[in-house]
């Protein structure tokens, strides 16, 4: 079977005067359609690590293979093009550019790979708009939505380019409880219906629990023999 | 790239006011600068038409670039002959009529061969030093504007008969004399004849003006006791930018000094060059100042849209996709800036061209400014304009680039 990501002794430090270690030695391995929660106290390293893992860090030390890639060798274009392709990311702030349309950040990515004709695009963005319920807001700049709304177009912009692989960084954070749940529902449907490995940094244990997989992170560090739902 | 355009844009769109006083900025200079240039450039073309149109474009002379060797000195290969009293050479082109018959054969233009001679114009005890220029009308008139700058009389009058001179007016204001009058000249040699003043010129030059006086070959030979002798050769060339290579092969060919008009005025031609690079210059600098006003907002954008920038590269866009972005910006902003600077720069030179003024300077004339016009300025300027603006834009460009995109998420949220 091939990982989708594979980490073995995965390191990171902050080559601060006094080093600070964010991640140490993580060996870990997520498979095609899993649905894996980050969790730990803050300050544990969830972010750093799954930044590491989608490639917008680099690490210091350890190996990291994503898609059967190994990331260590590649260029920092080739690493663009791998997100581009193969991750979808969402934050906590949604990250919207501020002068488009829904609809147009949503192509942002799509247009960037180009491997859709315009028109092709433009369907894609209102179809996956459409599936999260935003079919009569598409038009609506950021700044026209409400915060659920804004964090579900970013859930349609990291689906774009139908990526395998999306990464979540507390994207329910900064969100009330029934825009958190749409949100949560939305991110279990990646999973359950279109095939998709979801890894979502979260510190809300009852969210976490309704996950596949868990893996809590204490000062860096891997914590729990892996318990399995 | 459509997408790194359209992103672009509305980054500028987003920062209207700012924009539109870096294009102001922008095009100010560019339009100053045009302007400067077609006034500077209508100054330096106009100088060298006057200079074209009055000065002999080769004028051969008697006298060789270095002095020629006394016959005792070459004979003995002495190291230095003193107390020898040399040799007075017979001063003139040897051989005039197989030198004229020479230069007819071959050079593209007109040439007047001339004897130009040291006198004394005297007219009831009041003396004036002259240059006495002896000429062929019909040659002389071809090459030298003199002709047209007649207040009384005519050039043509000197071929009417002997013992004829044309002089400037200010030298019959010296003298007193009028038109028609008989004055003497007295050689350097001590002969005196009689003239008759059949024409005044007023060329503007007062050296000339002044000091001048035609006659014909012949009388000036009598007079300077030369005869058949001539040791001044005028040449007007058909294509003046032709003269140094024209006035090599004449030096190369009769030994005699040939002067071309750029080898005359050096001292201007190379002033002309300083001029221009001093002129450069200030364009270079006034477009710094521009580039300052395009760095400015391209570095409060990137601050601004740091965000922008780490999401974009957070989902697959490369540092050179950045870099590209904000360069665009600013190459926009300079380019909007250089065509409306077209605009103004044409506009400033239209309006320099139509200013009327009254030089007092002797005549009464009513003078327009020297202006040229040339899409060169246009291009020169809007290059420089561009120039300063990708600079301006690829500093700051480079700085968000870089940065990296963890950073700013972590200090986002």
């Amino acid at each position: 079977m091939s990982d989708l990501i594979a980490t073995r002794n995965l390191t990171r430090v902050l080559p601060e005067t006094v080093p600070v270690t964010l991640v140490e030695e993580i060996t870990l391995s997520i498979g095609k359609n899993e649905f894996v929660a980050i969790t730990g106290p803050s300050g544990s390293g969830k972010s750093s690590l799954l930044y590491l893992l989608g490639l917008l860090d680099r690490p210091t030390g350890g190996e990291l293979a994503v898609g059967g890639q190994d990331a260590g060798s590649m260029s920092e274009r080739e690493r663009a093009r791998t997100r581009l392709a193969m991750i979808g990311f969402v934050f906590q702030f949604h990250f919207l550019l501020p002068e488009f349309s829904a609809l147009d950040n949503v192509e942002l990515p799509m247009r960037k790979l180009a491997s859709l004709s315009r028109p092709q695009m433009r369907e894609r963005a209102a179809e996956i708009l459409s599936s999260l319920g935003l079919a009569e807001h598409m038009k609506k700049r950021p700044d026209q939505l409400s915060g659920g709304q804004r964090q579900r177009v970013a859930l349609a912009r990291a689906l774009a380019n139908d990526p395998p692989l999306v990464l979540a960084d507390e994207p329910t954070g900064s969100l009330d409880s029934a825009s958190s749940e749409q949100v949560f529902s939305i991110l279990e449907a990646m999973v359950r219906e279109r095939g998709k490995t979801v890894v979502a940094v979260t510190h809300d244990v009852d969210m976490a629990n309704r996950m596949d997989r868990r893996l809590h992170l204490i000062d860096g560090r891997l914590a729990n023999a892996e318990a399995t739902a | 790239m459509p997408l790194i355009l359209d992103i672009a844009f509305t980054h500028i769109a987003g920062r209207a006011r700012q924009t539109v006083v870096a294009v102001i900025g922008v095009a100010v200079g560019v339009g100053f600068s045009i302007a400067m240039a077609a006034l500077m450039q209508g100054g330096q073309d106009d100088f060298v038409e006057q200079l074209i149109d009055t000065m002999p474009h080769v004028q051969i002379t008697d006298e060789r670039r270095s002095a020629a060797r006394q016959p005792a000195e070459q004979i003995y290969q002495a190291v230095e002959i003193s107390g020898l009293r040399p040799r007075d050479d017979r001063r003139g082109i040897i051989n005039p009529t197989a030198a004229t018959a020479w230069l007819d054969a071959w050079v593209p233009g007109t040439f007047s061969a001339t004897l130009r001679a040291q006198g004394v114009m005297r007219y009831r005890s009041r003396e004036a030093s002259a240059s006495i220029i002896g000429v062929e009308p019909e040659d002389e008139r071809a090459v030298s504007p003199i002709v047209g700058e007649f207040v009384r009389g005519s050039f043509d009058a000197l071929a009417s008969g002997g013992n004829n001179v044309v002089i400037g007016d200010r030298m019959a204001e010296r003298l007193g004399a009028k038109f028609g009058d008989t004055i003497t000249a007295v050689s350097s040699t001590g002969l005196t004849r009689s003239f008759r003043i059949v024409g005044l010129f007023h060329t503007g030059t007062t050296a000339r003006d002044e000091g001048e006086a035609y006659m014909l070959l012949k009388d000036a030979q009598i007079l300077a006791e030369r005869p058949n002798i001539i040791n001044d050769v005028t040449v007007k060339l058909r294509n003046p930018y032709a003269s140094p290579a024209v006035a090599r092969r004449i030096e190369a060919e009769l030994g005699y000094k040939a002067v071309s008009w750029q080898e005359a005025n050096e001292g201007i031609m190379e002033a002309f060059i300083v001029r221009n690079i001093i002129m450069y210059t200030v364009v270079a600098a006034i477009m710094v100042v521009a580039g300052f006003g395009i760095f400015n907002i391209i570095s409060t954008i990137t601050h601004e849209k740091a965000r922008d920038i780490a999401i974009m590269k957070s989902l697959g866009f490369g540092q050179g996709d950045m870099q590209r972005m904000f360069v665009i910006e600013a190459v926009a902003i300079g380019g909007a800036g250089a065509a409306f600077g077209w605009l103004l720069g044409f506009g400033l030179t239209y309006a320099l061209a139509s200013i009327r003024f009254e030089l007092d300077a002797g005549g009464q004339e009513i003078t327009e400014l020297p202006i040229a016009w040339s899409v060169l300025h246009y291009l020169i300027a809007s290059a420089f304009a561009l120039g300063s603006a990708a600079v301006a834009g690829y500093l700051p460009a480079r700085r968000a680039a870089r940065l990296n995109p963890v950073d700013i998420i972590r200090g986002a949220t």
